[in-house]
C-alpha cells in the first residue's frame, strides 16, 4: 500500500504527481483504451522518476547484451555447421565428434542463459518492481 | 519385425490405432466440456481468465510449439539426413531464448488478447490492428495448412488409407474435432488439450528414449555406430552437410532457415496468445522457463530416436513407406514394441496435430474478432457477447478453410509450409514487437511499414523461389518464373522488414505518441495499470 509517510528526496514526491491507482482490479470491461477518462497513474512521470529509470537501464543492461551473446553464439554454430564440415566433423571419442558436443553445447547454453536470466530477474529486477508498484498502491508482481 | 510386409512396408493395424486415437479424442472432448461452461466473456473466451498458472501455461506451449512437424520431421530428417536435422531442434530451442529475453513478461504486461493489442497499444488504432490481423491470420493460415496436410499423409500411414477421399475424410474428421474444441471450450478447454497432448508426447519420447538407450547399453557413442553402420550415409550421417551441402546456395538456405527458424518461434501469434491464459508477468516467466525445460528434454529425445530410428529401422525402409521421412519415428515404434507402440505413437501424433490445428484456430478467431471486428468494425464499442460470437463464427469459418485448404494441399511439402510461417513471422511480427517496446520512437508509419514489408517481401520471395516453380520437388513444376535462389526467404526478408521499420519511423509524419510510449514502457517493466 502506498505509504504517506515516505522521507523527502523521493522522485514522485518531488514531481509533486504521485502515482495513485485504485487498489484492487480495475474495473471490467475494455477500459484501458480511455485511460484520460478516469484518473489513473501518472506514466510519465514514472517514467521520468530515477528509479524506473535506474530500473529499465538494468533490465536493458542485462538482456540486451545476453540475447546479442546467445544470437551470435547460435549463429557461429549455424556458420560453423554450413561451412566448416571439416571442423564439425573432427571426432572426439568414439563416434562423437566436434559437431554434436556443439549442438549438445547449443543445449547447456540455453539452460544456462535461462538459469542466469532468471536469477538476474530474481535478485536485481524483481524487487525494484515490486518496490515502484508498492509506491503505486498496487500489490507486487506476484499477485494481481 | 513380424508386422513387416513384403517389401518393406509396414503392416500396421488401423484398428488399434483408431481405438487410442479414439479415446484421446474422446477424454479431451469431456475435459473441454467441463472446462468449457462458462465461456461468455472476451476474457474468458480468449485467455480463460487468466487463471492458468505459468507452469500449466508452460506446458501448453510446449504442446502448442511440437508440431507434427517437429515431432514426425524432425526425427525423419535427423534418421535419413543425421545431423542437419538436428540443427532444427537447436533452432528450435533457442529460439525460446527471443521470448524469454526480450518478449514474453513484456507482453503480457502490456497487452490483453492478441498481439494486436500489443502493436497498436501507442499507434494509431485501426491500420495497425488491420495489419497485426493480417499477418496473425497470413501465419496462422500457413501453419494450419501444415498440419493439415501433414495430417493427410500420416493417415496413409497409420489407418492404411491410401485413397485421396478416404484421406480427405479424415482430414476433414480432425477439422471438426478442432473446431469442437475451441467452440466448446474456448482458450480454457484448448488449453487442458494442450497440456493432455504434451505430456503424452513427452512420456512417449522419454520412455521410447530409455528403451533405446537400453538396447545400446546406454552408450550414446554405440547408438551412433550403429546408426552409422546402417546409414547409406555412412559416418556423413554425423556430419552437417548432409541434406544442406551440396554446394554455396544449398548452404546459404541453410542459414537462412537457422535464422527464421531462431527469430520466428518467439513471433508466431499462437505462441505469444499463450502468454494471456496467466495472471502476471512473473507466470509468464515461469511459462517460457517450463516451456524450455519441456523443449530440452523432448529434443534430445528425438536425437536418440532420430539415429536409433536410423539404427535399427534404416534409410530405405522409412523412405519406402507412405509417408516417407516423416515415418521414422512411427516405424521405429513398430519395430521395438509391435502394434500396439505404434498406435500409441500414432495417436500421439494425430492428436497433436488436432492440438496444434485447435490452438491456431483459437488465434486466428481472436485476431478476427477482437483486432478487425471489435475495434476496427466497432471502434472499440462491441458488445463482448458479440466479440465472442464473433470469435466462434470466425472459428467456424477457419476451421471451412483449413479443411478445404488441408484436403488440397494434402501431398505438399509440410517442412516448407511451416519454415514459411517461421519466416513470415520473423520478418512480420518480430522487428515490429522488438521495435514497439524498445525503440522511443518508433511510430505508426514504422509499424505498418514493418509489418507490411516483411509480409510482402517473405511471400514474394517464395513465390519467385525454386519452392514454387521450376525444381523438380516444386509446386508448379511445367512452369520456371524462379529467380531468388533460396528456399527459405529469412536472410533477407528478416533484414528487410528490420529496415522497413526504421526507414518507416524516420519518415513517417505522426510522430510517436510520448504520452502513450510512457504509459507502454512502464507497464511493459512494471505490470502498472495491466
Amino acid at each position: 500500500m502506498y505509504d504517506v509517510a515516505r522521507p523527502t528526496g523521493n522522485a514522485m514526491e518531488e514531481t509533486g504527481r504521485l502515482p495513485v491507482v485504485p487498489p484492487g482490479d480495475r474495473p471490467a470491461g475494455d477500459g484501458h483504451r480511455q485511460p484520460a477518462s478516469r484518473p489513473g497513474p501518472d506514466y510519465a512521470a514514472i517514467q521520468a522518476g530515477p528509479e524506473f529509470v535506474a530500473l529499465r537501464r538494468r533490465f536493458r543492461a542485462f538482456v540486451f547484451p545476453m540475447s546479442f551473446a546467445f544470437f551470435a553464439w547460435y549463429m557461429t554454430y549455424v556458420l560453423l555447421a554450413a561451412y566448416a564440415h571439416d571442423f564439425m566433423s573432427r571426432k572426439v571419442f568414439g563416434q562423437v565428434n566436434v559437431g554434436i558436443l556443439l549442438g549438445i553445447g547449443q543445449f547447456a547454453s540455453t539452460a544456462l542463459v535461462t538459469w542466469l536470466y532468471l536469477r538476474y530477474m530474481r535478485r536485481r529486477i524483481d524487487p525494484r518492481v515490486d518496490a515502484l508498484r508498492a509506491r503505486a498502491g498496487l500489490p507486487d508482481g506476484t499477485r494481481r | 519385425m513380424t508386422a513387416l510386409a513384403a517389401g518393406g512396408v509396414p503392416v500396421s493395424d488401423p484398428i488399434v490405432n483408431t481405438a487410442v486415437f479414439a479415446l484421446f479424442v474422446a477424454i479431451t472432448l469431456y475435459v473441454v466440456y467441463r472446462a468449457g461452461t462458462r465461456n461468455s466473456s472476451t476474457a474468458d473466451y480468449y485467455a480463460a481468465g487468466s487463471a492458468f498458472t505459468g507452469r500449466q501455461n508452460g506446458i501448453a506451449l510446449s504442446g502448442d510449439f511440437l508440431s507434427a512437424a517437429s515431432f514426425l520431421g524432425i526425427a525423419g530428417a535427423i534418421a535419413i539426413h543425421g545431423y542437419d536435422g538436428f540443427l532444427y531442434s537447436i533452432g528450435f530451442l533457442v529460439a525460446w531464448l527471443v521470448d524469454l529475453l526480450l518478449i514474453a513478461e513484456l507482453l503480457r504486461n502490456t497487452g490483453r488478447f492478441t498481439m494486436g493489442d500489443v502493436l497498436s497499444f501507442r499507434m494509431q488504432q485501426r491500420p495497425v490492428r488491420a495489419a497485426a490481423a493480417t499477418s496473425t491470420l497470413v501465419i496462422s493460415f500457413f501453419y494450419m495448412l501444415a498440419q493439415m496436410a501433414g495430417a493427410g499423409g500420416l493417415v496413409a500411414l497409420l489407418l492404411n488409407v491410401h485413397s485421396r477421399l478416404g484421406q480427405a475424410l479424415v482430414i476433414g474428421v480432425v477439422g471438426l474435432v478442432m473446431v469442437l474444441y475451441v467452440l466448446v471450450g474456448g482458450m480454457k478447454g484448448t488449453t487442458w488439450v494442450q497440456i493432455i497432448k504434451a505430456t503424452i508426447l513427452l512420456l512417449c519420447g522419454a520412455l521410447l528414449t530409455v528403451f533405446l538407450f537400453g538396447k545400446f547399453g546406454f552408450s550414446f557413442s554405440n547408438l551412433l555406430s550403429s546408426a552409422t553402420e546402417k546409414s547409406p550415409l555412412g559416418d556423413k550421417l554425423l556430419e552437417p552437410g548432409g541434406s544442406y551441402g551440396k554446394n554455396d546456395t544449398t548452404k546459404l538456405d541453410f542459414v537462412s532457415l537457422a535464422l527464421a527458424l531462431v527469430l520466428g518461434a518467439a513471433a508466431l501469434p499462437h505462441v505469444l496468445m499463450r502468454f494471456y491464459t496467466v495472471p502476471n508477468s512473473r507466470e509468464a516467466r515461469r511459462s517460457v522457463v517450463w516451456a524450455t525445460a519441456c523443449m530440452f528434454v523432448f529434443y534430445l529425445c528425438t536425437l536418440v530416436i532420430g539415429f536409433g530410428a536410423a539404427a535399427l529401422v534404416g534409410a530405405d525402409e522409412i523412405k519406402s513407406a507412405p509417408g516417407g521421412e516423416n515415418s521414422a519415428a512411427p516405424l521405429l515404434a513398430l519395430h521395438v514394441g509391435g502394434t500396439l507402440l505404434l498406435g500409441i505413437i500414432a495417436a500421439v501424433a494425430f492428436a497433436t496435430i488436432l492440438a496444434v490445428v485447435a490452438g491456431l484456430t483459437i488465434t486466428a478467431s481472436a485476431s478476427f474478432a477482437h483486432d478487425v471486428y471489435a475495434n476496427i468494425f466497432k471502434r472499440g464499442k462491441a458488445e463482448p457477447a458479440d466479440e465472442v460470437r464473433m470469435a466462434r463464427l470466425t472459428a467456424i469459418a477457419v476451421g471451412a478453410l483449413a479443411i478445404v485448404g488441408g484436403v488440397l494441399a494434402n501431398g505438399q511439402n509440410i517442412a516448407f509450409l511451416v519454415a514459411l510461417a517461421f519466416a513470415v513471422a520473423a520478418s512480420a511480427n518480430l522487428s515490429t514487437l522488438l521495435y514497439s517496446l524498445f525503440w522511443k520512437r518508433f511510430n505508426t508509419t514504422g509499424t505498418l511499414w514493418g509489418i507490411y514489408g516483411g509480409l510482402i517481401a517473405s511471400l514474394a520471395l517464395v513465390l519467385f523461389s525454386p519452392v514454387v516453380s521450376g525444381a523438380p520437388d516444386a509446386i508448379f513444376k511445367s512452369i520456371d518464373f524462379a529467380w531468388f535462389p533460396l528456399k527459405n526467404p529469412g536472410l533477407v526478408s528478416i533484414p528487410f522488414s528490420f529496415l522497413c521499420g526504421f526507414v518507416g519511423t524516420l519518415v513517417g509524419k505522426p510522430k510517436a505518441d510520448a504520452e502513450k510510449q510512457a504509459e507502454m514502457e512502464v507497464r511493459a517493466l512494471t505490470g502498472i495499470g495491466s
